[in-house]
C-alpha cells in the first residue's frame, strides 16, 4: 500500500450525510426494504390466489378458519398503527418520551395480535389442521408465519428504537419503524380476507 | 488542476488499525469491494475445477480423474449442479455487482463511501457465511445437492428422490442467505447512488457502468422476491414434509419452475448490465472517443431491464405450456434482443474511427463484443418455441448459456480486474502476461462451446454422466467432440496461471503508475492510487459528462469530469 494510505477519515462517512434527492437517506432505505418485501409476499400471494382458483375444495378448508379472531387480529394491528403514527407525531415535537410511550402500546398491539394467532394455531393444530393437511393449509401456516415473523422482527426492532428515543437519540427512527409496521399492516390486510373471509 | 470543493471533514487518524479492523472487519467501501473480489477468485477456482471433472468424465468416461479419482453418477450430478450455482451466484454476482460495484460506485459517483457503510459489511459477512455454507454442503453425509442448479421438484423437494437429506437444504439455505447478502448490498447501492452524489453530478453525467449496476440492483430487488416465497416452501418440503411441490397432495412442482425462473432469467440481465457496463466505460477510453449514444444506452438498459420480467417462460416451453403462452413468450423472449443489439451497435459506434490502443482491458473489452454476440444470437434458437423443442436440455443450450455467461461472469471480469488494477493497488499489471493470459484463455473458451453446439445439435442432452449407454450419443465423431472439449478446458485452466501470478507478483512489484495511468475522464482517477479511506482529499465537484474525449480544439484528448475548465 501506498505512502496514502495512513490518510483516515472520520468513521461515519460524510454520505452519510448526504442528501441529493433531498430525501432522509434511511427514509429512503427503508422505502427500497419495503420494496423488495412486496415482491416476497407478492410472490407468496400471488401463487396461493392462482392455486386456489385451481382447488375450488379450498373454500371448504378455509370454513375451518377462526374468521372472528381474524377480524379482531386485523382490529388489534391496525389500533397499533395507530400508536405508531402517534409515536411519529410525538418524536416530530421532539418529546422522546411521549414517542416511546406510544411505540410500547404498538409492541403491545403486536403481542395481543401473537397471543391471538397462537390460540388460533393451537386450537387449529389440536383440531387435526396441520400444515401436511391440505396445500391450502401449507399456505395458511407458510404466509401467517412469515407475517408473523415480520411482526416479531419489527417488536424487536421497535423496543430498541423505544429505548434510544426514551433518551432522547435517534429520533428520526422512530418514523422508519412505523413505516414498517405500517406495511407489516398492509400484507395482513391482504392475508386476512384471502385466509380467513374467502370460504 | 484546480480542484474547488467543499471542505472535506479529515477529524480523525487511525495510525493504530490493525490488520483485523483494516483488512477483514472494515467498512471502506474498497476493501470490501476487494473482499467481493477475492472471494470470487478462490470459488472461480473452485468451480472450474468442478467443471474440470465433470468434463474429464465425459471425455474418458469411467476413469480415474487425475487429481480427483472414480466419478460416480451421485458425485457428477453434484458436481454440475455446485458448479453452475458457483459459478453464478458466488462468482459472477460478487465480483461483477458486488465487487466493482462496491470498489467503484463511491469513486465514480464522488464521495467517500458507501451511505451505510456497516450494512455494507454486513451484505458481506452474510455472503461469505454463504460461501461456507456452500462447500460445507459438498461434505456433508450424502455428498452435494445434485438436483440442478434450477433445482427443479419434485426431484429437489425430497431426500427420497435426490438422496442428498444434507446437501439439498444446505444448498437451499446457502442461495437464500446470499439473496439476502444482495438485497442488503442493491439496496445500499441504490441509496448511494440516489443520494450520495458530488456536487454537480446530475443523472445524466453518472457513468454508464454506475446506471447499470443501479439497474441491475433494481432487477434483482424486484425478481428475487417470488423466489425467496418459493425457496421457503421448498426449504419447508425438504425439512417439515409439506407438499407445495406435490402433484400427489395437491401442489405444483410446475409453481416453482415459474418462481424460479421469474427470477432466473431477469438475473442473467443482473450479471450483463454490469458487464455491459464496464465494457463501455473501457473502450470509450481506449478508443479515445465519445460514449456513442449515451441516453440511448441508459434507455436501452433500463429497457432491458423490464422486459427481463417478461421472458421466463421460454425455460417452459416443453414443460406443458398452452402453445398460444408459448408463442406470447417466444415475442417478448425475441424482442428483448432489440435493446441488448441498440446497445452493442452503439459500442461499435464509439470505436468507429477511435484512435483504438489494444491494451489488455482493451483486448478483454471488444472479446466481450464478439463472444457475447455468437451467445445471444444462438439465444434465439432457444427463445423460439419451435426450435426449442428440439434443443431444449441439449449441449447446445450448454453452449449457448456459456457463450453469454463467459463473457459476462469472466471476459468483463477480467476487462475489469486488468483496467481498474492501478487504482486498486498503484500499479499495473504486466503487458506482456496480460495478453498471453488472454489469448491463452479466449482461443481455449471457443474449443471448448464450439464443439459443444455440435454435439447438443445432434441430439446429445445434457446432464448425463455417461453417454456409453446411448450408442447413437456415443459415436466416433462425437466422442472425439467432447475430447476436444476437455482438453481445451485444461489448457484454459493452465493459462489462468499466467493471470493468477501477474495478479499477485504485480500487486506487489507491478511498475508503479500514477492517479491516472489511462488517462481517463471519471472522477476515481482523480483518487490518488490506492485510494485511502475517505477516497478524496477534497470532495470534487462535477462539470460535465463522464466521457469528454477527443473534443475538438482542446489540447488534450481527455477532459476529466472534476476540472473546472
Amino acid at each position: 500500500m501506498s505512502d496514502a494510505a495512513d490518510v483516515h477519515t472520520a468513521h461515519v462517512p460524510l454520505a452519510t450525510r448526504r442528501s441529493t434527492t433531498g430525501i432522509p437517506t434511511a427514509r429512503l432505505a427503508v422505502w427500497w426494504v419495503l420494496a423488495s418485501e412486496i415482491v416476497i409476499f407478492g410472490g407468496l400471494i400471488g401463487s396461493y390466489v392462482m392455486l386456489r382458483l385451481h382447488h375450488p375444495h379450498w373454500a371448504e378448508e378455509a370454513a375451518h378458519t377462526n374468521t372472528i379472531a381474524g377480524a379482531f387480529n386485523t382490529f388489534v394491528l391496525l389500533t397499533s398503527s395507530l400508536a405508531a403514527v402517534l409515536a411519529h407525531q410525538a418524536a416530530e415535537a421532539r418529546d422522546g418520551r411521549r414517542a416511546a410511550r406510544f411505540l410500547g402500546g404498538t409492541i403491545l398491539g403486536g403481542l395481543v395480535f401473537l397471543v391471538v394467532k397462537g390460540f388460533e394455531w393451537s386450537h387449529e393444530i389440536a383440531h387435526g389442521f396441520t400444515i401436511f393437511r391440505d396445500v391450502f393449509w401449507s399456505y395458511y401456516y407458510v404466509a401467517c408465519g412469515l407475517h408473523g415473523l415480520h411482526v416479531i422482527a419489527g417488536m424487536i426492532i421497535m423496543a430498541i428504537v423505544a429505548a434510544d428515543a426514551r433518551r432522547g437519540r435517534n429520533l428520526h427512527r422512530v418514523e422508519l419503524i412505523g413505516i414498517y409496521w405500517h406495511f407489516v399492516d398492509a400484507v395482513w390486510i391482504f392475508l386476512f380476507p384471502l385466509f380467513y373471509i374467502a370460504k | 488542476m484546480s480542484m474547488p470543493a467543499t471542505a472535506h471533514e479529515v477529524t480523525a487518524v487511525h495510525a493504530l488499525e490493525s490488520v483485523w479492523s483494516r483488512y477483514v472487519f472494515s467498512t471502506d467501501h474498497k476493501v470490501i469491494g476487494l473482499q467481493y473480489l477475492f472471494t470470487g477468485m478462490a470459488m472461480a477456482l473452485l468451480g472450474g475445477f468442478m467443471a474440470y471433472v465433470f468434463r474429464m468424465q465425459l471425455a474418458f468416461p469411467d476413469q480415474v480423474v487425475p487429481l480427483y479419482g472414480l466419478v460416480t453418477a451421485r458425485e457428477y450430478n453434484a458436481l454440475v449442479t455446485n458448479h453452475g450455482s458457483i459459478m453464478i451466484f458466488w462468482v459472477a454476482m460478487p465480483v461483477l455487482i458486488a465487487g466493482f460495484g462496491n470498489f467503484l460506485i463511491p469513486l465514480m459517483i464522488g464521495c467517500d463511501d458507501m451511505v451505510f457503510p456497516r450494512l455494507n459489511r454486513l451484505s458481506y459477512q452474510i455472503f461469505f457465511v454463504s460461501a461456507v455454507i456452500i462447500l460445507i454442503s459438498l461434505v456433508v453425509p450424502g455428498g452435494g445437492f445434485g438436483g440442478a442448479w434450477t433445482a427443479y421438484p419434485p426431484l429437489s423437494a425430497s431426500a427420497q428422490y435426490n438422496h442428498t437429506p444434507w446437501g439439498a437444504p444446505l444448498w437451499l439455505l446457502a442461495v437464500a442467505l446470499e439473496f439476502v447478502a444482495f438485497l442488503l448490498g442493491g439496496i445500499n447501492f441504490t441509496v448511494t447512488v440516489m443520494n450520495a452524489r458530488a456536487p454537480g453530478m446530475t443523472a445524466m453525467r453518472i457513468p454508464i457502468v454506475v446506471w447499470m449496476i443501479v439497474i441491475a440492483s433494481l432487477v434483482f430487488m424486484a425478481s428475487v422476491g417470488p423466489l425467496v416465497a418459493g425457496a421457503v416452501m421448498l426449504l419447508l418440503d425438504q425439512t417439515v414434509g409439506t407438499r407445495f411441490y406435490d402433484p400427489t397432495a395437491g401442489g405444483d412442482p410446475l409453481l416453482w419452475q415459474h418462481l424460479f425462473w421469474f427470477f432466473g432469467h431477469p438475473e442473467v440481465y443482473v450479471v450483463l448490465l454490469p458487464a455491459t457496463g464496464i465494457v463501455a466505460e473501457i473502450i470509450t477510453v481506449f478508443a479515445r472517443k465519445k460514449l456513442f449514444a449515451y441516453k440511448t444506452i441508459l434507455g436501452t438498459s433500463i429497457a432491458t431491464g423490464i422486459i427481463s420480467f417478461f421472458v421466463w417462460a421460454h425455460h417452459q416451453f416443453v414443460a406443458g405450456i398452452d402453445p398460444r403462452m408459448a408463442h406470447l413468450f417466444t415475442i417478448t423472449t425475441l424482442l428483448i434482443s432489440i435493446p441488448i443489439a441498440e446497445m452493442l451497435f452503439a459500442f461499435i459506434a464509439t470505436l468507429y474511427g477511435g484512435s483504438i490502443e489494444l491494451a489488455t482491458p482493451m483486448l478483454w473489452a471488444l472479446a466481450f463484443i464478439a463472444e457475447f454476440l455468437i451467445g445471444g444470437v444462438t439465444g434465439i434458437f432457444l427463445g423460439a418455441n419451435a426450435t426449442d423443442i428440439y434443443l431444449h436440455d441439449t449441449y447446445f443450450v450448454v453452449a449457448h448459456f456459456h457463450y453469454t455467461f463467459f463473457p459476462i461472469g469472466i471476459i468483463a471480469t477480467f476487462a475489469a480486474v486488468t483496467y481498474w488494477f492501478p487504482k486498486m493497488f498503484g500499479r499495473r499489471m504486466n503487458e506482456t502476461l496480460g495478453k498471453l493470459h488472454f489469448w491463452g484463455t479466449i482461443i481455449p473458451f471457443n474449443l471448448i462451446f464450439i464443439p459443444l453446439f455440435l454435439t447438443g445439435a445432434a441430439g446429445q442432452h445434457r446432464r448425463i454422466y455417461s453417454y456409453e449407454n446411448f450408442p447413437q450419443l456415443s459415436t466416433p465423431w462425437l466422442n472425439q467432440l467432447a475430447v476436444l472439449a476437455t482438453l481445451a478446458l485444461i489448457v484454459m485452466f493452465v493459462f489462468q496461471a499466467v493471470f493468477l501470478v501477474n495478479f499477485f507478483w504485480s500487486m506487489r512489484r507491478g511498475e508503479k503508475v500514477g492517479a491516472n495511468p489511462w488517462n481517463a475522464n471519471t472522477l476515481e482517477w482523480s483518487a490518488p492510487s490506492p485510494p485511502p479511506h475517505g477516497n478524496f482529499a477534497a470532495m470534487p465537484t462535477v462539470y460535465r459528462g463522464p466521457y469528454e474525449y477527443g473534443v475538438p480544439d482542446r489540447e488534450l484528448d481527455y477532459w476529466p469530469q472534476h476540472v473546472a475548465s
